[in-house]
């Protein structure tokens, strides 16, 4: 059979044949190459293929942060977490405002114009001395002057036609039916920030339909909320509640830009909540806009849009994609603080004082919900800021021999700065006071409790669950807060060799036997003293966790059954009072140590009360104290009480005290200003970047390797070439002849 | 075929009943009203009064499945599982618990997970019936024999593995494409190549190892070695016949996941930071949002359902001699 005389042609002396032709194209083509070879170079100087944002972007003022869990609320009445306060503590504005740099926090105004004054008042409405006796205050008033002048971000709720009507508050639904989103209204508009803009969100705490966290607490202050709540709960459901209709005696405005707040007795924290979103304003027409037919279908809601006055406002809120905040175009501009505390000035915190903020024009949070894309973005300069997770913090982070903590020289190479700060946080192992073995203020209770106090080593947990992040706790009150001492809890700890020392193992049996459970033996029946440990437990690390838990114990003979539950059942053992042992945190709502010793305050017990005393523990000398102290002015008087109910708590021993996290942040060299504000919800303004550094880093680190591409493909390449010599003789091999034939 | 396919959808009504029920159930097993409401008001500071509420507003006050203080029908239908499952069936999802429209999130979340499924699907099935086919051409041969150990070790590694080795070694180390994020339209795509490529890479071991059998089986038949007495080439024989009659089992397995594809995947789109629809489920059962876990589970069965009654009408398509009654 005849065929195309190239199935005679070896391969190689076809391959021969193809290079040679090949060569001398690339020959005529030599003058022109090395410009090619160079252009492309020079195109792809500036093409970092990592880059996961936008070109327009990779120069500009634009700070990246991520979340990892959506907002569940972005309204100020509802919100109340950390998350949450990221976003909204740059939009909204309250009268107050943490200082930026000083420590201890201290208060400063933000729209107010001066720090308001408590006026006090006996039963007759007669004013009284700011040094009167507590038990004569019927009520306090506090008078708030806002600045005037200040403008809310651009909105459509505000926007008005030439008649000076709003002109999307009667929107069809023909109208609505090409809205998506905010971006979609043609119009937006603004107005000044008045007082009855406060005293509307103090009203909207009691709304039924937005169940404010705080509408419990503020209606035993504020005058006539409570009240307010229940009229409001009887209006007719499913209309418009207009907010403005209903007056209420605690709140009310006294002109433009004043108004006046009516509390109970005497309450000082309440300057606290006032720098908190919960007492930030909100215009009435906002409410109204948001309330047309068909806003909620199109999940247009004050919950997901917020409206404030703030340095940024929220553009877009995709919180499966990204949360992006831009600098309020109508932003009247702070300056930078001037002053701070002892070393801020060494540390560059002050080179930007008296500057307009904010600094940067737009931030984007991202959504990462994984921990380790989230670490190697930063490493490539994709995010700003990090904190420390527990896969990275052996590559960040190094312990010396002193348990000094320093970055490892990676980090140091690449000029991140590593910053620490103690949350004003708790995290405790609490015992259930109404327990009939851990529980009660008998003498042989009390004793077991120290006896496991001294036994659970919190430091040896801080050192394997949380890489040395953290610090034992002492007592109740985190340090930052006023009433913290740097003492030692003398029931735990002993001084020894000129340190401060656990208590060794056997006091903490001699307790134990005092106690009446000899070598872990309950005494009265003879049997092992078992106790139970409620826990809510799933992943692979808690079990770890779990089996220090036990281990702690048996130090005692004493035997640690973990009752492992789901979150429900759990949240149900607290509410009614049957756990034994669980472990509890708290984070500060405001620096005040109230906030802190509420948590053993007996009538705020959890079982009996539904408060947040999660142990029920009740000590009457405690709660009077408590009493006596929780409306004092901070000074030596309210401290001696603090030390004395400190003392009856460390003796109680309620918590096993556990410890205060350390938080570990770390930042690129191109992130100025930074300095953890615990308090603060409005930091971001202060914050700035040097855009341009940030450039030049991302550059320089993730520069495209395009070798290990080239390599694989050759092997694959000649890894195939048999294939193909095999294939080739496959198809061309002569027909096998057969023996005999 | 129409009688068939209508008879079909019929059937599904009991079902999609059946599976909302044992939803309603398992979830109410775990979950109160009271956990839900806690859930969505936050731990610090709630009241019974706020619980109360929150319960009265979404209609959680009402008796689980059967109220008997109401009187007649109303016993069955003034209960949370009637309130909350009729509005299912004609594919209004309402809001969920925490207050968002869900056919309006799900509508939004459809696309990135597309976006990452169905090249992965399309390239995945390419690459996996093209190695498998090369490897029963090479059948008897090393490249077989290699081929299927590793296929095995393919297989043999964790989904996660390849996530974070990826990320690690295109992302971190060679620096081509972004670790982890997502945009619209064009710009997507330097986001998608890297999960596409880790989600085709890690179905070859299965894919093709699968694909082989199936292939193998069909080129041992009488046909074929009709076509290769006709003297066809083994190419021929292999993509020409062996590919065209093994398209059943193919299909089998194909068509019925494709209407799922677009639920996405959790793992994938947590890594890649893909605001899919991945984990829009996991996150509701984490907030004990029942409302979103009731509507994505009757959703998933309904597509599970369509996918089965899309495998039956691709038979007749590729086998004619089939016939759907």
């Amino acid at each position: 059979m005849a065929g195309p005389s190239w199935h005679y042609v070896r391969p190689i002396e076809r391959l021969k044949a193809t290079s040679i032709i090949v060569i001398a194209k690339l020959r005529k083509l030599r003058g022109v190459l090395p410009i090619a070879w160079l252009l492309a170079l020079s195109a792809c100087s500036e093409v970092v293929l990592n880059n996961p944002y936008p070109r327009e972007e990779w120069r500009a003022n634009v700070l990246y942060s991520s979340f990892a869990e959506r907002p569940k609320h972005l309204d100020p009445a509802r919100s109340y977490s950390s998350n949450e306060y990221a976003f909204i503590g740059q939009i909204y504005e309250p009268p107050l405002q943490y200082h930026y740099l000083k420590r201890p926090y201290e208060l400063i105004p933000l729209t107010a114009s001066r720090m308001p004054r408590a006026e006090f008042y006996d039963a007759h409405d007669r004013p009284l001395a700011p040094d009167a006796d507590p038990e004569r205050i019927a009520y306090t008033l506090y008078t708030i002057e806002i600045r005037p002048g200040i403008r809310y971000q651009p909105h459509p709720a505000f926007a008005r036609d030439a008649q000076g009507r709003l002109l999307y508050h009667r929107l069809t639904p023909e109208e609505l039916a090409h809205i998506d989103s905010l971006a979609d209204f043609a119009e937006t508009g603004t107005r000044e920030l008045v007082a009855a803009d406060y005293v509307h969100q103090i009203k909207r705490l009691a709304h039924p339909a937005l169940h404010s966290p705080i509408l419990g607490l503020m209606s035993e202050y504020i005058v006539g909320l409570g009240e307010l709540a229940r009229r409001l709960r009887e209006a007719p459901r499913g209309e418009f509640l207009d907010l403005t209709r209903y007056p209420l005696e605690g709140a009310r405005v006294l002109d433009r830009y004043r108004y006046q707040i009516k509390v109970r007795g005497r309450y000082p924290q309440l300057l606290y909540w006032l720098a908190m979103p919960f007492f930030a304003p909100m215009p009435p027409e906002v409410e109204r806009f948001y309330a047309q037919p068909g806003m909620q279908e199109r999940n247009l809601s004050l919950d997901w849009y917020p409206v404030g006055t703030g340095a940024y406002m929220l553009t877009e809120n995709n919180p499966n994609r990204r949360m992006v905040l831009v600098r309020n175009p109508n932003y009247r501009g702070m300056p930078y603080p001037a002053e701070g505390e002892p070393g801020d000035a060494e540390r560059g915190l002050l080179a930007d004082a008296g500057k307009t903020m904010p600094f940067i024009d737009k931030v984007v949070y991202n959504l990462e919900k994984e921990t380790i894309p989230y670490w190697n973005k930063f490493l490539q300069g994709y995010y700003d800021t990090s904190g420390i997770s527990s896969e990275s913090f052996d590559q960040a982070v190094q312990i010396g021999s002193q348990g000094e903590i320093t970055l490892t020289p990676e980090m140091r190479d690449k000029g991140i700065r590593l910053l620490t700060t103690v949350a004003t946080s708790i995290f405790y192992l609490g015992f259930n006071m109404k327990d009939p073995v851990v529980g009660g203020l008998s003498e042989r209770a009390r004793k077991l409790r120290q006896a496991l106090s001294i036994a659970i080593d919190f430091e040896e947990f801080i050192s394997i669950f949380a890489n040395g992040r953290g610090i034992a706790a002492q007592g109740p009150i985190p340090p930052g807060i006023f009433g913290h001492r740097d003492d030692f809890n003398p029931y735990v700890y002993e001084q020894r060799d000129g340190q401060r020392r656990r208590k060794s193992l056997d006091e903490a049996r001699r307790l134990l036997a005092e106690a009446g459970y000899a070598n872990g033996m309950d005494q009265r029946t003879g049997k092992p003293l078992t106790l139970y440990l409620d826990i809510t437990a799933s992943g692979p690390d808690d079990k770890a966790r779990l089996n220090w838990y036990r281990k702690q114990f048996q130090k005692l003979n004493i035997q640690l059954v973990i009752r492992n539950t789901l979150y429900n059942r759990f949240q149900e053992k607290m509410i009614n009072g049957t756990a034994q042992i669980f472990i509890w945190g708290w984070n500060a709502d405001y620096p005040d140590p109230e906030n802190f010793l509420f948590l053993l305050y007996g009538p705020n017990g959890k079982a009996d009360h539904r408060g947040e005393n999660a142990a029920n523990y009740a000590n009457p000398e405690f709660d009077r104290l408590f009493e006596q102290m929780k409306n004092m002015d901070n000074g030596p008087e309210r401290q001696a009480i603090i030390d004395r109910m400190v003392d009856i708590v460390r003796r109680d021993a309620p918590w096993v005290w556990g410890f205060h996290p350390k938080r570990f942040g770390l930042y690129h060299a191109w992130y100025m200003n930074a300095k953890p504000n615990l308090m603060a919800h409005n930091t971001l303004q202060y914050r700035r970047i040097d855009p341009g550094l940030r450039f030049e880093q991302r550059q320089q680190w993730n520069r495209p390797v395009w070798w290990p591409l080239g390599l694989f493909l050759g092997l694959l390449v000649l890894g195939t070439l048999p294939a193909i010599y095999t294939y080739w003789r496959k198809e061309h091999r002569p027909p096998a002849r057969q023996e005999g034939v | 075929m129409l009688a068939y396919i209508v008879r079909r959808l019929l059937y599904a009504v009991p079902i999609l009943i059946g599976v909302n029920l044992l939803t309603f159930l398992l979830f109410f097993v775990v979950n109160t009203p009271d956990d839900m409401a806690r859930m969505q008001l936050g731990m610090k500071r709630v009241s019974e009064e706020a619980i109360t509420n929150w319960k009265q507003e979404r209609g959680y006050d009402k008796p689980v499945i059967y109220n008997a203080e109401a009187e007649g029908v109303e016993r069955f239908t003034e209960t949370i599982f009637f309130q909350h499952s009729v509005r299912l069936f004609v594919f209004d999802f309402g809001r969920s618990d925490s207050g968002r429209d869900i056919g309006h999130d799900i509508a939004e979340r459809m696309w990135p997970s597309l976006a990452i499924a169905l090249p992965t699907f399309v390239i995945g099935i390419l690459v996996n019936i093209t190695f498998a086919l090369l490897m029963v051409f090479f059948r008897a041969t090393y490249v077989d024999l290699w081929g299927v150990v590793l296929c095995v070790i393919l297989m043999s590694i964790s989904g996660l593995f390849y996530i974070i080795g990826g990320q690690y070694l295109v992302g971190k180390v060679l620096h081509l494409v972004p670790i982890s994020g997502y945009d619209d339209g064009i710009n997507a795509i330097k986001f998608v190549i890297l999960p596409v490529l880790i989600g085709v890479i890690s179905g070859i071991g299965s894919g093709t190892r699968w694909y082989r059998t199936i292939f193998l089986e069909e080129s041992g038949k009488d046909y074929v070695r009709t076509a290769r007495a006709k003297g066809l080439s083994e190419l021929q024989v292999l993509f020409r016949h062996v590919l065209r009659n093994a398209l059943i089992p193919i299909l089998t397995g194909a068509v019925v996941v494709l209407p799922l594809l677009f639920m996405g995947s959790l793992i994938m789109e947590s890594f890649f930071g893909i605001p899919g629809l991945g984990s829009y489920t996991i996150d509701a059962i984490n907030g004990q949002d029942f409302a979103i876990v009731r509507a994505m589970v009757f959703l998933g069965s309904v597509l599970y359902i369509l996918g089965l009654l899309l495998t039956d009408i691709s038979y007749t398509l590729v086998d004619p001699r089939i016939r759907l009654q």
